[in-house]
């Protein structure tokens, strides 16, 4: 019984983090009908920012947290700005051919700066768990759990309390309205990607310490991603909060119960089981057709 | 204008020529080690190890009157490219010898081109037992194969008291190869083998696995997996309260990055090593030991890749002595010489003694196997 205590903890810890990470990517699917495949990158590059700003230049591990996504926030802008904005209208393919390229170059260039070999970041959590009975947990992952969750709320009320929210989502149920209604379209678009982007960093800048640092570490968190917003529903912000929970706990009685050598074969199998029997996603509302 | 940017071009041309013609004047011997990808620290060690002896070799005059060349490329911890890779070192670089390629799944790969294009390579670091048995004669490996580590490891079992033992293992041929071995060697030996759990090589969450591990009855875990893999399972083992004795095997510890890295966490932890640059003095060849070591730190590499890197080291010496061996720059000359040489290895004598099907034998050396302990941060030996 303990041990399913502690599967379930570890799902708790681990379901945070990707909901972060599936929010950031349904926020764009969502408003832009953008498949963004440089969510990954940008994950990679939150955790790369930790380790620039905490092992490079010696600063506060606290502090690095929100570098970590303003710079996320700043490259989101920048890749909207200078990729999508010139796309707008194109079709949906295009839009995913040129995002695989910057991908491409995005994750060499990770390689060209800081070579193929992982990196670690020093926290400032102590290395003794803290027990809770039969089961323990890190402290550094509690905290990444809170500031996860943190991040969570935050974008939330962003979203259904503040008139950006507003504005976007009613970009998000009809773009050519939106524009009628005064709402600045372009601006929603670079905001929307911008906070997509920023909600990826955040979720790197917070794993990329519980892990190592490489490259390539945002190849497996995207394929997760998309697993989280297929499983949510594409543009569904709560579903994709569940989504990373449900992913997490499969992930961690999968391995636990089931087999560990499929651990990561987990969010393929429900990717197949919720395109089989939901294509909508889990938690989509019945849409108006036509 | 025109006219003169044909003769810019022209000279630019004559130049590549004349530069590739210098380059035969080397003897290039093909490196195929995972840079990038799961196991790019250990790769990367290991060619920084083949660089020294490339330049200790080319410093006292090359061989065969030429210096030699590493051609080093890129596995990415992948067998498909890996086998890629060997195929374009041997066709477009023409090498005539190659080293490679880290890990097991990876050297798997890369076999049937050896068989296909006839060209011998020395399997530096890979441990699985199919490597030197199912009859390829251009295999001739320095590392030693699980089974090996395994009867090493036998002697000390009683001492330690195991009684029932759980593995975490990563999910290729290196890791299942060692579950089997060790397995077999303690089922002898009267300990009961209880979960054997494994991990992906990519994985970077291995809390799920250690969970299971933490409720079972058993008091020791062995633990396969290179170096950054491990790390982590020591910082999720300690955040999961984990409290068995933790053995590591297959020799991509690096001790000091664990110590580094881990801290308190890896304390009391046991270690299966093929090298000791803690202790030159008790190596095999101290003399090298002591000139590897401090080569190493001359050029400002990390001391934890040490146990690592030797393995370049010892495998382009392995190469270069069977090239001046054989005489002749041709892969044929150069199998048939790895036969007959015997140098002065790292960690023992490197000669080859036939392993496999008959008529069809791999080479294979007799490297020792070494037990360390961490204790208060510090890596200590404990005798086998």
């Amino acid at each position: 019984m303990s041990e399913f205590f502690q599967h379930l903890i570890n799902m708790l810890v681990l379901g945070g983090t990707y909901a972060l990470l599936g929010i950031g990517l349904t926020l764009i699917f969502g408003i832009m009908n953008v498949v963004n495949f440089t969510h990954g990158v940008l994950y990679t590059f939150g955790a790369y920012i930790m380790f620039i700003v905490v092992q490079q230049l010696g600063l506060n591990f606290f502090l690095a947290l929100p570098v970590a996504v303003l710079a996320g926030w700043l490259l989101g802008a920048a890749i909207e700005l200078t990729l999508l904005r010139p796309l707008r209208g194109s079709d949906i393919d295009t839009t995913m051919l040129v995002m695989i390229g910057a991908w491409i170059a995005m994750q060499s260039g990770t390689l060209w700066i800081w070579g193929g070999v992982a990196k670690s970041v020093t926290t400032p959590f102590p290395e003794a768990p803290l027990v809770l009975g039969p089961v323990s947990v890190s402290w550094l992952r509690l905290f990444v759990l809170a500031a996860a969750a943190l991040l969570i709320l935050v974008t939330y009320l962003l979203i259904n309390k503040t008139s950006l929210g507003r504005a976007m989502r009613a970009t998000f149920q009809d773009h050519d309205t939106a524009s009628l209604m005064g709402v600045n379209v372009d601006m929603i678009y670079t905001s929307t990607f911008a906070i997509g982007s920023s909600l990826a960093a955040a979720a790197g800048a917070l794993l990329g310490p519980v892990y190592v640092i490489f490259p390539q570490m945002g190849d497996l968190a995207a394929v997760k991603a998309f697993a989280i917003v297929i499983l949510g529903g594409l543009g569904n912000i709560t579903g994709a909060v569940i989504g990373g929970f449900i992913l997490a706990l499969a992930e961690e009685l999968g391995a636990g119960y089931v087999s560990s050598g499929y651990r990561d074969a987990m969010g393929f199998l429900i990717i197949i089981a919720v395109l089989i029997f939901r294509p909508t996603g889990l938690f989509a509302r019945a849409e108006r057709v036509g | 204008m025109t006219r003169a940017l044909g003769l810019v071009r022209t000279i630019a041309l004559a130049t590549t020529l004349i530069g590739g013609t210098a380059g035969a004047q080397t003897i290039k011997i093909g490196v195929n080690e995972p840079l990038t990808g799961a196991f790019a620290a250990s790769g990367t060690y290991v060619v920084n190890g083949a660089k020294i002896a490339a330049d200790e070799i080319n410093a006292k005059g090359g061989i065969l009157g030429k210096k030699i060349e590493l051609v080093i490329e890129d596995n990415k911890s992948n067998p498909t490219e890996a086998a890629a890779v060997a195929e374009k070192l041997i066709t477009s670089d023409k090498v005539p010898v190659l080293m490679g390629a880290w890990g097991s799944s990876l050297t798997l790969a890369v076999m049937p081109k050896l068989m296909e294009y006839e060209t011998p390579m020395v399997v530096e670091t890979s441990s699985s037992g199919k490597i030197t048995t199912t009859g390829n004669p251009f295999i001739f490996r320095i590392s030693p194969p699980s089974a090996v580590e395994a009867a090493a490891f036998k002697g000390i079992v009683d001492k330690l008291a195991l009684k029932k033992v759980d593995f975490l293992v990563i999910n290729n041929d290196w890791g299942r190869g060692t579950a089997e071995d060790f397995s077999k060697m303690m089922k002898e030996k009267g300990i009961s083998i209880g979960l054997v759990e494994t991990m992906d090589q990519g994985a970077q969450d291995m809390s799920a696995q250690l969970s299971k591990i933490k409720s079972s009855d058993s008091e020791t875990v062995i633990v396969t997996t290179a170096v950054d893999q491990l790390t982590l399972i020591f910082k999720q083992a300690a955040a999961l309260g984990l409290k068995k004795r933790i053995i590591t095997t297959g020799g991509s510890q690096n001790p000091d990055q664990i110590i580094a890295q881990a801290g308190a966490a890896a304390n009391g932890t046991m270690h299966l090593t093929t090298f000791l640059p803690w202790f030159p003095d008790k190596t095999p060849n101290p003399e090298a030991t002591n000139y590897f070591i401090t080569e190493w730190k001359k050029r400002g590499f990390d001391f934890a890749g040490c146990t690592e890197s030797f393995r370049g080291y010892d495998g382009i010496r392995t190469a270069a002595a069977a090239i001046e061996k054989a005489g002749k720059v041709e892969p044929a000359a150069i199998k048939a010489a790895l036969w007959q040489i015997n140098i002065k290895g790292l960690n023992g004598d490197i000669v080859f003694r036939k392993s496999g099907p008959e008529g069809k034998e791999s080479g294979q050396s007799q490297p020792n196997v070494y037990l360390i302990e961490i204790n208060d941060g510090k890596v200590g030996m404990k005798t086998l």
